[in-house]
């Protein structure tokens, strides 16, 4: 998308349009067990955008021609709502809510344990319900939150980010306006303990060196994230109490 | 057992060692991670995570409460609230001869019945076959069912079975309660039941709850009792 003339992203003191530094991610919130009707569900926003995630199962999969016998599949489904956009977005599935829903569930396949579930299937829904850039990534840190509500044995829990080049600097976390009118977005979600990267996609043009600098900036917000996540874990289940008194 | 610490999946919980590990983690090479979220039980010789959520998993030797699903020539496929496939062979299912060409298996169990059985074995692939054979197992006929969180079984059953025996015996009712979260009642007072269950769901962190149950079922009869006189007053 082409930016309109004299529109900056960054100013002379290194803020950007909404007023945060270039290392700083937008306020994040994170809610989980909001669906009583999921087996696992939660709630992220980083700043306007904001992500619904719901799992069910491991559940039977049916038609049974679809079920692998040694291990069980994963079904996810990204998309975003209507009212979620400025302009009316039509609603249902198209070309990139079925690429963005892949590129998920390889990310989510890395860390579960599949093999504890022959012939099964774990369904994870995103619904995107506010929508200002970083999307894929609010949805996959609210599939990783719910999936682990779920009791869903896995690796570690999947924390997601965004980077890219503004201006010509690199920063965090892009709204929708940077991934517009910026130089280039990338895309990444990590297995933060593990250290592996689970999804990393580029659009627009960087160097090797910005790259590598913007892919440790990144895994740092990562480690930031999973801390978030695991506190927002440990708070919901010390608050209905399980079996601590 | 040592202190009760919540933890989540990747965390890392300790050094392997010469240990047990449990089905709930996972160790690369000598250190031991959790795969789920939630309790870290940690000793001497084992390490494992009792988890906070989740599906039922089934384990050998666990009494469950199933639905027979579809019937085979040689037994009965059943739903047993779990992602793996149960089979409860006619072997296991009845008691006397059967000659397979000439019998209805749909006679000794139908579609849509439910049985309490428990878990005979574990195959490969996970595939669960299933027994009747066994002190107090059957088909359960008439009376209602309801599902639960399978991992807040543990709270209705009471530790050695206090708290199911205490509604038993209070409510007059007859509970069966299968480890894979189903719940079978019959009797008079299901609803009072029904309540109870409800209220240890929700309650199911307070410690003392057994008590708490007790004095709930008291007063709700009372309750019940009181209405009842004023309707015959009027």
């Amino acid at each position: 998308m082409k930016k309109p003339e004299g529109f900056k992203l960054v100013d002379g003191k290194g803020k950007r349009i909404d007023g945060r530094g270039l290392d700083e991610t937008r306020p994040i919130r994170m809610e989980v067990g909001l669906l009583s009707r999921a087996d696992g569900s939660a709630k992220v926003g980083f700043g306007n955008t904001v992500a619904v995630a719901a799992v069910f199962g491991p559940r039977a999969l049916f038609p049974r021609h679809l079920q692998e016998v040694e291990e069980c599949i994963i079904r996810t489904r990204y998309n975003m709502a209507p009212f979620s956009t400025e302009s009316r977005k039509s609603p249902g599935t198209d070309r990139r809510s079925i690429e963005i829903s892949k590129v998920l569930r390889h990310a989510i396949e890395a860390t579960v344990f599949l093999e504890e579930f022959p012939r099964a299937t774990i369904d994870v829904y995103m619904e995107i319900i506010s929508s200002d850039g970083s999307t894929r990534c609010t949805a996959l840190n609210a599939a990783s939150l719910a999936l682990a509500l779920a009791g869903v044995p896995m690796r570690d829990l999947i924390a997601s980010c965004t980077g890219g080049k503004i201006d010509g600097k690199l920063a965090i976390d892009l709204n929708g306006k940077e991934d517009n009118y910026g130089e280039a977005d990338v895309a990444f979600a990590m297995l933060p303990t593990k250290r592996e990267i689970v999804l990393l996609q580029m659009d627009g043009e960087l160097t090797k060196e910005e790259f590598m600098t913007l892919l440790t900036k990144m895994a740092d917000k990562c480690n930031k994230i999973r801390d978030m996540q695991v506190k927002t874990i440990k708070e919901y289940y010390k608050k209905i109490g399980g079996e601590l008194e | 057992m040592s202190e009760k610490k919540i933890v989540v999946p990747g965390e890392y919980l300790g050094l392997k060692g010469d240990r047990k590990t449990g089905s709930n983690v996972y160790s690369e090479e000598d250190k031991v991670y959790s795969k789920k979220v939630g309790l870290l039980r940690e000793s001497e010789n084992s390490i494992d995570v009792v988890p906070l959520s989740g599906i039922y998993i089934p384990r050998k030797g666990d009494k469950i409460i199933g639905i027979i699903k579809e019937i085979q020539p040689s037994g009965w496929v059943v739903d047993i609230n779990s992602p793996y496939q149960a089979f409860l062979p006619l072997a296991e299912g009845v008691n006397e001869f059967v000659d397979v060409f000439r019998t209805d298996l749909s006679k000794y169990y139908d579609i849509g019945d439910v049985v309490y059985l428990k878990i005979l074995n574990i195959m490969k692939k996970k595939i669960i076959q299933l027994s009747i054979k066994d002190a107090g197992l059957r088909k359960l006929e008439d009376g209602i069912l309801i599902k639960v969180t399978p991992t807040k079984i543990p709270r209705i059953i009471g530790r050695g079975g206090s708290m199911i025996s205490m509604i038993k015996q209070k409510t007059k009712t007859n509970v069966i309660v299968g480890k894979n979260g189903i719940i079978w009642i019959k009797g008079r007072n299901t609803d009072k039941v029904l309540k109870a269950i409800e209220l240890i769901e929700v309650k199911s962190h307070l410690s003392g709850l057994t008590e708490k149950i007790s004095e709930f079922l008291d007063s709700y009869s009372q309750q019940k009792e009181g209405r009842g006189e004023k309707n015959e007053e009027a």
